[in-house]
């Protein structure tokens, strides 16, 4: 009997750090992404947006610009077909808008011309005559009944409480605070791209499309145009980073419906500054807690009000909502709960989906309100983390019962486990300096800070949510094709894929078909769901396969099929000598599986927040060491160390990019990142404007991956790419604190808010 | 477009390319991408803060967004495109794919483009010279790590190439 498993590491199976397949036409220049995209005899598209965040559309004149040289059409509201409006859970976002528009970069015409820059001109000639309204821009103000409802389904988008356990409980410790979060970009550097080809005749369109959800867009593009569903093909155009921000429909509409009405091609893309304007953004909030505890720490009861600032339209605010409200206890245990949170409307920019989905901004302020509990009772950030973690088995506020494994004592100890990096050097380069080579700090004013961070986040869709994934096999001659609709963005399915593929049957060659709407959906690739949905998806197609393949071979050799199983590139008999390779086992003949994969049902929450209303959960910690120069109010950020809690490790170095990259977002949100508002203008939608992390900005990271395989994931594995962001931005926020002694209840902190 | 429309040459990868029909307000960008078919330049800010349009034009890495292509007739431009013929990779390129430099791949090709002039220029640089060299190409995925690992990997092979 040789059934002791032979797979080498050597071969690109699940474990290995296989390469991207994708990627020598990336550093090639030769990877066609969406922008990249051309048809013959096409037409740019170009779209005209409100210059106001709340006013009346009392009329548009279009005459000016058909005059222009190059302009082959011009759509507003009355040429949307279908339904005027979209939306990922609640359809109340226009296409175009008619008669109001309610937030500053809101579509009100689209133009269809020979050039980007007849389409610049030809959409300074329309005019758009405005009454200019009072915005509503305060969140806090917005809800009040009294004051004006800026939409017909009303200001509140979504109101949740969670009520449990004692609504009295006093703790001997009491500590309270009110935390606040600014609007974060996604920042993806592939702007937003899409091709449209018409069918002759109008009956459909063909369209490429960088998206995080193809068939969410199919179906909602299908509604807008008034056409069936199989009449929207869409393939994926390739994506440049996602992060959220793709998963709401954009300019997808407007170029499939300029394409029909010009009977040509269109190809739109935006600018960065439309991109600032044309996606959604991360929710800002503001979070009021109050924790009571023992005096030995132990946390008995949190009260809270969430207020997430949701913009003028929907999206998914009220599942962002959600997931704040059910991850305000942090990855601690707590019996007692009194938490109010409410999605509400406004005149700013719309919010939705960005990395961290709600628990960002819940991160944020348990992590605060943790330090603060050390203090008050003696303890250090460490012990007080510790003494709360939360095991498998803990019910949670919302009643229930986290069966995932919950390592988070673990992620604590063995980050706090990682070296500390080596004191500031008296000679230290410029560049490794506070302020950089701009020389202005002086060492004296230079002071180290620790801090800390830990959360839990939850993976895939919640609240009775089936977002299915679906994938089909076809093995010939030893050579595996892949099909399914998951988008790749940049995390790396398109690697995983294959190592699944081999891992299950023993192939080396695998190839994927082009990923469109010819198959069943994939859901969307955001809330860390991939890896465990679409790789589980994958997994079973290939699974079903192998089962056809043994009772091939033992139909043939005459062996029972329940004998065989795969060994390295080999279908071998665990009880006889019988062996033969998977390819020439599968010549002549093509297996064809499809399998869609569920995960467990979940429940919507009551009226008191009570459900299992979410899937699974991953746990990370990280620990910020930052120097701050405490005089200029400038901060760098020297290491980050982290434990993750991964399940299983599947591809070491795609792991890795995922980690490293989530914390230099988290990093941008805590000090550098975020749209500055005013009375509902964006002040700062530019690269020049909006900082992002630079590589001078990168820390020295250093991470620990926690392998305890997940029973409920098809391959063990847990979601890696949200928890990296979540709580990287509390930790360094909690350094700067300790190196201040400030309070700085705000993120992104800025230097007037050190120094001032 | 036809009005103001000029033809001129551009030098590019070692060849001349004409432009013709084009706008003389064209980026450098623009008509690589638009007009040469060479759209391994990538647009993200216009602004020149991010480097995905990174080119070498006469022997500097500039930000090809900000160049009018109609003032570059006198230059010698080398694209993404022009590192290497017939799909071979150069040893930056092939170090950012072992080493997981590569995710989205947007900002790929300014980045190799960008790090192929520091090694050419600086053939061992430190590790605050290579963070100095990049810090004009803007990531959003890889938070740089493995960027910098690439870089040290294709460090390695150059100088082994060179023994």
């Amino acid at each position: 009997m040789s059934n002791a498993t032979k797979t080498s590491i050597r071969r690109d199976v699940l474990g290995a750090s296989a390469l991207r397949p994708d990627g020598a036409a990336k550093v090639l220049g030769k990877f066609e992404f969406s922008s990249d995209l051309h048809a013959e005899h096409m037409l740019w598209g170009a779209t005209l947006r409100s210059p106001h965040p709340y006013a009346r559309i009392i009329s548009i004149d279009l005459s000016e610009a058909y005059k222009i040289d190059g302009v082959e059409a011009i759509i507003t509201s009355e040429d949307v077909p279908g339904k005027k409006t979209y939306g990922l859970i609640s359809s109340d976002q226009p296409v175009f808008a008619s008669k109001i528009v309610r937030y500053v970069g809101e579509p009100v015409a689209a133009v269809a011309a020979d050039h980007p820059e007849t389409c610049r001109r030809a959409l300074a000639a329309i005019k758009v005559n405005y009454e200019v309204l009072i915005p509503i821009t305060d969140a806090e103000l917005a809800m009040l009944p009294s004051t004006t409802q800026i939409h017909p389904d009303g200001n509140l988008i979504r109101h949740q409480r969670i009520i449990t356990g004692d609504q009295n409980l006093q703790g001997e410790i009491i500590v309270e605070a009110i935390y606040e979060m600014g609007m974060q970009d996604q920042a993806f550097l592939g702007l937003e791209a899409a091709l449209a080809i018409p069918d002759s005749g109008g009956a459909g369109v063909e369209m490429f499309v960088a998206t995080q959800w193809l068939h969410e867009d199919q179906k909602q593009i299908a509604a807008c145009l008034d056409l069936p569903i199989e009449k929207i093909r869409i393939t994926l155009g390739g994506v440049g980073g996602a992060f959220g921000a793709r998963e709401d429909i954009s300019l997808q509409v407007h170029c499939a419906l300029l394409a029909l009405r010009t009977s040509r091609p269109i190809k739109m893309q935006y600018g960065r500054e439309e991109s600032f304007y044309g996606h959604v953004h991360r929710h800002p909030a503001k979070i009021w807690i109050r924790h009571h505890a023992t005096r030995a720490g132990v946390i008995q009861r949190i009260e809270s009000r969430m207020v997430f600032d949701g913009g003028a339209y929907a999206s998914t605010s009220a599942a962002v909502l959600i997931n704040g409200v059910t991850h305000i206890q942090g990855p601690y245990k707590c019996l007692n709960a009194t938490v109010d949170g409410y999605a509400v409307r406004t005149n700013n920019p719309p919010c939705g989906a960005m990395r961290g989905f709600g628990v960002v901004q819940a991160c944020y302020a348990h992590e605060s309100q943790m330090d603060k509990l050390a203090v008050a009772c003696g303890l250090s950030p460490v012990e007080i983390r510790l003494i709360n973690a939360m095991v498998t088995g803990d019910k949670l506020i919302t009643g229930q019962v986290v069966e995932s494994v919950a390592p988070v004592e673990r992620c604590i100890r063995e980050t706090d486990a990682i070296e500390m990096p080596a004191p500031l050097a008296r000679n230290a380069n410029a560049l490794e300096i506070v302020g950089g080579s701009g020389l202005t700090s002086l060492p004296h004013n230079i002071v180290r800070g620790v801090g800390w961070g830990v959360s839990i986040k939850n993976l895939m869709y919640s609240e009775s949510f089936d977002d299915f994934a679906t994938a089909r096999c076809q093995l010939q001659n030893g050579v595996v094709n892949l099909k399914f609709a998951t988008v790749e963005v940049g995390q790396g399915f398109v690697v995983l894929a294959p190592q699944i593929a081999r891992s299950v049957l023993g192939v080396d060659e695998v190839i994927i078909d082009q990923v469109d709407t010819r198959i069943g959906s994939a859901g969307s690739t955001s809330a860390s769901r991939q890896t465990w949905m679409s790789g589980g998806a994958v997994d079973g197609a290939c699974r079903l396969v192998r089962q056809r393949l043994f009772e091939h071979v033992g139909k043939i050799h005459n062996i029972d099929p329940l004998r065989l199983v795969i060994e390295d590139t080999d279908v071998v008999d665990m009880l006889g000598d019988f062996r033969i390779s998977v390819i020439e086992a599968s010549t002549g003949i093509l297996i064809d599986e499809t399998f869609e994969h569920h995960h467990r049902p979940t429940e919507e929450l009551d009226k008191n927040g009570q459900g299992n209303c979410h899937v699974a959960f991953a746990f990370v910690a990280h620990r910020a060491v930052v120097d701050v120069d405490v005089e200029l109010g400038l901060v760098k950020v020297i290491q980050v160390a982290t434990a993750q809690d991964v399940g299983r490790v599947l591809n070491p170095i795609a792991a890795l990019g995922q980690i490293e990259g989530g914390i230099a977002q988290g990093l941008g949100l805590a000090v550098m990142e975020e749209i500055v508002l005013d009375n509902g203008k964006m002040r700062n939608p530019s690269f020049t404007d909006y900082l992002l992390p630079t590589a001078l900005d990168a820390p020295q990271v250093i991470a620990v991956m926690i392998e305890e395989p997940e029973p409920q994931a098809p391959l063990g594995a847990k979601g890696i790419g949200e928890p990296p962001c979540i709580s990287v931005t509390p930790a360094i926020a909690a350094a700067i604190r300790n190196a201040t002694g400030r309070d700085l209840p705000r993120v992104p902190i800025r230097p007037q808010d050190i120094c001032l | 477009m036809s009005a103001n429309s000029e033809v001129y040459d551009l030098n590019v990868n070692g060849q001349k390319r004409q432009v013709r029909d084009a706008w003389v307000g064209e980026s450098l960008l623009y008509v690589l991408r638009e007009r040469l078919g060479l759209p391994g330049s990538k647009g993200a800010c216009e602004q020149g803060e991010c480097g995905s349009c990174t080119v070498i034009m006469d022997g500097q890495a500039v930000c090809s967004c900000l160049v009018m292509a109609a003032t570059a007739v006198d230059s010698q431009i080398t694209t993404v495109e022009g590192l290497t013929s017939d799909n071979s990779l150069t040893a930056v390129q092939d170090a950012f794919i072992t080493e997981g430099g590569v995710q989205c791949g947007f900002c790929t090709p300014g980045l190799v483009v960008a790090i192929e002039h520091l090694l050419d220029t600086n053939p061992d640089p430190s590790q605050l010279e290579i963070k100095e060299a990049i810090s004009g190409n803007i990531c959003r995925c890889t938070g740089y790590g493995r960027i910098f690992e690439a870089v040290n990997t294709a460090v390695s092979t150059r100088r082994a190439n060179k023994l």
